[in-house]
């Protein structure tokens, strides 16, 4: 493997049909690869997002990003699209699926992929992640530290944020969840809550609770980052995608 | 931590965005991870222009003694000021 890859912006058909941005990375070192959707972060679809597209690409996956928020602010930087975003409440699940089912397709559809599609994301994206498989047919999800997948919402937050652990049966595909030990969204007692009901639900899962790192252990352009943390979630996404998606 | 908890208002006001002066129309409090400013929490604010026509933003991310020091200023400013003048309002 090279890492050889292109990336560009590309329009995609999203949740009823509307035209949405996308970022679109796909390597050019393999015949066939498998696929993943990523979901951006709370603060949108920003360069750090971008980046991590671009890598899975080098790891032989062609992924691609909606912007969740394009329909918000069309044209606007990442930071004003999420804090307008943010002050209407955040995004509609359902409106949220459709737009990861729009890219679903796209992948699917590429004369190179193997037919197999996963989804990854984090912080708000890894709820929304969670949720994608739920009602999509994917193969894979990851959960990076999703709050309120599980645990309601105290009644003060404006966001239309619910939890949707209830909706477990509709997974399809098997689950990694990565999260950081000093998370209080999701916190440990929350993951747990989270692994009883897959386990109940009688699906394949992962979990990995990082010690010393919190919540955005990825970001490595926060002080945030945890660079083991990183780095041993990182190999776990890899392996995963590896028995999930090929 | 991820804490999602919004304060939105509606607001009169006006602002200096990148591409001009604008009129704005609501506004975001809250306490999360910032974009820019280097720490892990700030206390935030978005000062935005909704609906019809082109969205605009101001922001500001700040540490929380910056935050209640300005807020207090703030308050501190309305209080000194006359009564008379507070409700100097004309419509956009």
């Amino acid at each position: 493997m090279t890492h050889d890859l292109n990336a560009s912006t590309i329009s995609i058909a999203g949740h009823g049909g509307d035209q949405i941005e996308a970022y679109f990375a796909v390597p050019t070192d393999v015949d066939q690869h498998g696929s993943i959707v990523v979901i951006h972060h709370l603060p949108g679809y920003d360069e750090s997002t971008k980046e991590i597209t671009r890598r899975f690409a080098a790891h032989g996956y062609a992924a691609l990003m909606p912007n969740l928020y394009h329909r918000e602010a069309p044209g606007a930087d990442p930071d004003d699209a999420a804090a307008i975003a943010r002050n209407n409440g955040g995004i509609p699940d359902e409106r949220l699926v459709g737009d990861v089912e729009g890219a679903m397709k796209y992948l699917k559809a590429l004369s190179t992929s193997n037919g197999k599609v996963a989804s990854i994301g984090y912080c708000s994206g890894g709820r929304q992640s969670f949720l994608a498989g739920c009602r999509l047919p994917l193969e894979g999800v990851i959960d990076c530290y999703g709050a309120f997948v599980v645990g309601t919402p105290p009644a003060e937050f404006p966001l239309r944020v619910t939890p949707v652990v209830g909706e477990a049966s509709g997974l399809t595909g098997e689950v990694l969840g990565l999260f950081g030990a000093e998370d209080k969204f999701p916190d440990t007692a929350q993951t747990e809550e989270l692994a009883d009901a897959l386990r109940a639900a009688g699906k394949t899962f992962t979990f990995r609770t990082y010690e010393n790192a919190g919540h955005a252990f990825f970001s490595p352009n926060r002080p945030s980052y945890r660079v083991e943390a990183a780095n041993e979630g990182w190999d776990e996404i890899f392996a995963f995608l590896a028995r999930t998606v090929g | 931590m991820c804490t999602y908890q919004t304060e939105t208002l509606r607001v009169r006001a006006s602002a200096k965005t990148a591409r001009g002066w604008a009129n704005m129309t609501d506004a975001s409090v809250y306490f999360d991870h910032p974009v820019h400013f280097m720490a892990n929490h700030a206390l935030m604010i978005d000062v935005l222009r909704q609906g019809p026509g082109e969205t605009a933003r101001v922001g500001l991310e700040m540490d929380a003694a910056s935050a209640r020091a300005l807020a207090e200023a703030i308050l501190r400013a309305l209080e000194h000021a006359p009564a008379s003048l507070l409700d100097d309002s004309v419509a956009h």
